[in-house]
């Protein structure tokens, strides 16, 4: 790439690429990758401490001051147990599916702006990994990316229970994409550009400039609902069902690939946390008492405050919340949420041509949301009548008159 | 269906949210087991205890019901005649061989209900730990109390200061079966090192609880009884209070041990130093 479409990007190569650029580059992701690394270990210790204090139990406290150790000693015991692979998997794919599954969770993270612009040796550094201008299409895509993660692990494993998982996997994942693409494409529409900074950049200032408000709550709240689905955390966990499916896709996987797993669900939870936070809550906006050095430190401040509250967030669903059965959680997908998610997306394009058109698509869609509701309730009376219900399996029907003839009580259809 | 219970049904979706932030305060259930020891009911079943006289005599007198009864076949006896010159028990035979397989019993007292000389008692040690059959076998060695009329202390076993009680041997494994005739009547006969032990309370109504030196069961265990058993006074509002006050004065005992545990320890460095 020439340095020119790079600088379209960030500030970073305004100056072309040299070695310096080269080194601050390596420093961020190295830094980044610390810091994500770090966070999964407190996620996972703050998941398990927040859920035990909503049960009133205690939870870890023997490894370190309040058992912050606990996910390390769980690591390492992970990574020291012996690794299994089924006599029936497919070796190669068993073994990948685990990276497939953590990568994408870590390169999320990369286009996510976790502060300011920072000068250092008169250079302005974005505090974030990159700044393509494809920016919010690699979340897109590197979520997309996790599907097969989870979905090959299923599969490989040559075993039914995660071969059901992955199946639930690739459905639920891929009709909730639906309605998370379509939601992104607001925030795209209203920004005017895919770069995850100038997203930030075009909320800042002010809290009714947050993408929350200026595009009607309805956006974000659906944006939060694909992303449970997305990350496949409760209630909508399907796919690691432990009532129904064992363990879901990781049944087959111990040791050192269960624990990257593990370490993908919790990355998933705090990238996407901060994707919520990136699109619809700011990003590192907030208020600055300050001056120049608050610029600084207190963008990084309020990024972290936020994607913390989303984490909690996630953590209290799972606490209050039972799991949803699977066909009720597609039909909130397809039904509800990608309806839903394609109107608002109409009625947000028409008032930005102008009120007028924002007016008529607005009762467009309202007509064509209870023509939708109307058809899902005759489709709805239609699964539930008589009819509709099969015979129970397994048992043949028999004739009035071969019953009389068997049973003992009336002789009178069977012998003459 | 009225829009007020449509609204509520609605609404009830938030329930678990409520329900978990108030659990973020309440009082937490577990019990750290090593670290605290929770306080046992007053019929627990321990590991066995066999008692001696207060004059030093086994009540062992190797009848041999405790086996007969014992639905497990954990326990196996062999009497034998009290040697003249010096005797064993004050009966004619004595209890020779005394073996209880822990890896069988299962702590049933029901030998205890058979003893007719309350030889053999239940402790409220629960302890176990062995790393082969040998060790869960216990004899007479082990199971004997010793000079004081304590149960032995075995090396496996973790005993805190101020659980006397709750280590010696002293047990009845039912309660007096309620007859009012019994009530404050002692039953059993003298134990090496703590004497004639005090009569259980029974069931009746007029029960003494002070000359009997019983607590009412419904103190014991409040959290298992029904709301209609639990006295008024430790409910609601009152019932705070108390149980304010009884926490107030668990604090200031922890207080008062924290306080002496660092004067001990100051007066340690001071020593060193």
């Amino acid at each position: 790439m020439t340095p020119a479409l790079l600088a379209a990007g960030d500030p970073l190569y305004a100056a072309g690429l040299n070695w310096i650029t080269l080194v601050i580059i390596v420093i961020k992701i190295i830094f980044s990758f610390a810091v994500c690394m770090g966070a999964v270990t407190l996620m996972i210790w703050f998941e398990r401490k927040v859920i035990s204090d909503m049960q009133s139990r205690i939870g870890p406290n023997r490894a370190g001051p309040f058992g912050l150790l606990q996910t390390l000693a769980d690591g390492i015991k992970l990574f020291f147990k012996e690794d299994l692979i089924p006599g029936q998997a497919d070796r190669f794919v068993f073994k990948l599916a685990p990276y497939l599954s953590v990568v994408p969770a870590l390169v999320i993270f990369a286009v996510v702006p976790f502060g300011g612009v920072v000068t250092i040796a008169g250079r302005s550094i974005d505090l974030q990994v990159a700044d393509p201008p494809i920016g919010i299409l690699l979340v897109l895509a590197m979520s997309a990316i996790g599907v097969y993660g989870i979905m090959l692990a299923g599969w490989a494993s040559g075993s039914k229970y995660p071969l059901l998982s992955g199946v639930r996997a690739s459905a639920q994942m891929i009709s909730y994409e639906a309605a998370l693409g379509m939601t992104v494409v607001t925030v795209v529409m209203m920004t005017g550009s895919l770069s995850t900074r100038s997203i930030v950049n075009s909320q800042a200032g002010a809290i009714w400039h947050w993408n929350l408000i200026r595009l009607g709550f309805v956006p974000a709240i659906i944006f939060i609902i694909a992303v449970i689905a997305e990350t496949n955390r409760p209630p909508f966990d399907v796919v690691e069902a432990e009532s129904e499916l064992v363990g879901g896709f990781n049944t087959e996987y111990s040791s050192i690939r269960f624990a990257l797993f593990y370490l993908a669900e919790f990355m998933n939870t705090i990238t996407m946390s901060a994707v919520i936070v990136t699109l619809f809550f700011g990003g590192p906006d907030g208020y600055n008492p300050f001056g120049h050095y608050g610029s600084i430190f207190m963008p990084i401040v309020w990024f972290l405050g936020k994607t913390v509250a989303f984490c909690y967030f996630f953590v209290w669903l799972r606490g209050a919340l039972p799991r949803m059965r699977y066909d009720k959680l597609m039909d909130l997908g397809w039904k509800r949420l990608i309806p839903a998610s394609l109107g608002w997306l109409l009625i947000v394009a028409g008032f930005m041509v102008n009120g007028w058109w924002g007016v008529g698509l607005a009762l467009a869609v309202i007509a064509g949301g209870l023509g939708l509701a109307r058809a899902f309730s005759i489709g709805g009376d239609l699964e539930s009548r008589d009819q509709a219900v099969l015979p129970p399996v397994g048992r043949r029907p028999i004739s009035p008159r071969l019953l009389r003839r068997l049973s003992d009580g009336d002789t009178k259809g069977g012998e003459q | 269906m009225s829009i007020q219970e449509t609204v509520k049904k609605k609404l009830s979706f938030f329930g678990g949210f409520v329900l978990t932030t108030k659990h973020l305060t309440r009082p937490r259930v577990t019990r750290e087991y090593p670290l605290e020891k929770k306080p046992k009911q007053p019929r627990q079943h321990g590991r066995h205890v066999l008692n001696r006289y207060e004059d030093g005599m086994e009540k062992c007198i190797g009848c041999e019901l405790c086996a007969g009864v014992c639905p497990a076949d954990c326990i196996y006896v062999r009497g034998l005649d009290n040697p003249p010159d010096h005797p064993v028990s004050p009966g004619e035979r004595y209890g020779y061989v005394y073996e209880i397989n822990y890896l069988r019993c299962i702590h049933c007292d029901l030998c205890v209900e058979a003893c007719p000389t309350q030889a053999i008692t239940e402790s409220k040690l629960f302890e176990y730990s062995f790393t082969n059959r040998n060790d869960a076998i216990y004899t007479k060695a082990e199971l004997l109390v010793d000079d004081n009329g304590m149960p032995q202390k075995l090396p496996w076993e973790d005993w805190r200061e101020g659980e006397d009680l709750m280590i010696s041997g002293w047990m009845r494994a039912t309660s007096p079966a309620g007859n009012a005739d019994f009530e404050g009547v002692v039953q059993w006969a003298g134990e090496l090192g703590y004497g004639v032990r005090a009569p259980e309370g029974g069931q009746s109504g007029l029960r003494d609880d002070e000359a009997t030196h019983t607590k009412p069961i419904r103190e014991v265990m409040e959290g298992h009884l029904l709301a209609k058993d639990i006295p008024a006074a430790h409910k609601g509002m009152q019932g705070r209070i108390w149980r304010a006050k009884i926490s107030g004065e668990r604090n200031k005992a922890k207080i008062e041990a924290l306080k002496t545990r660092r004067k001990v320890a100051k007066a340690k460095k001071k020593t060193a130093s």
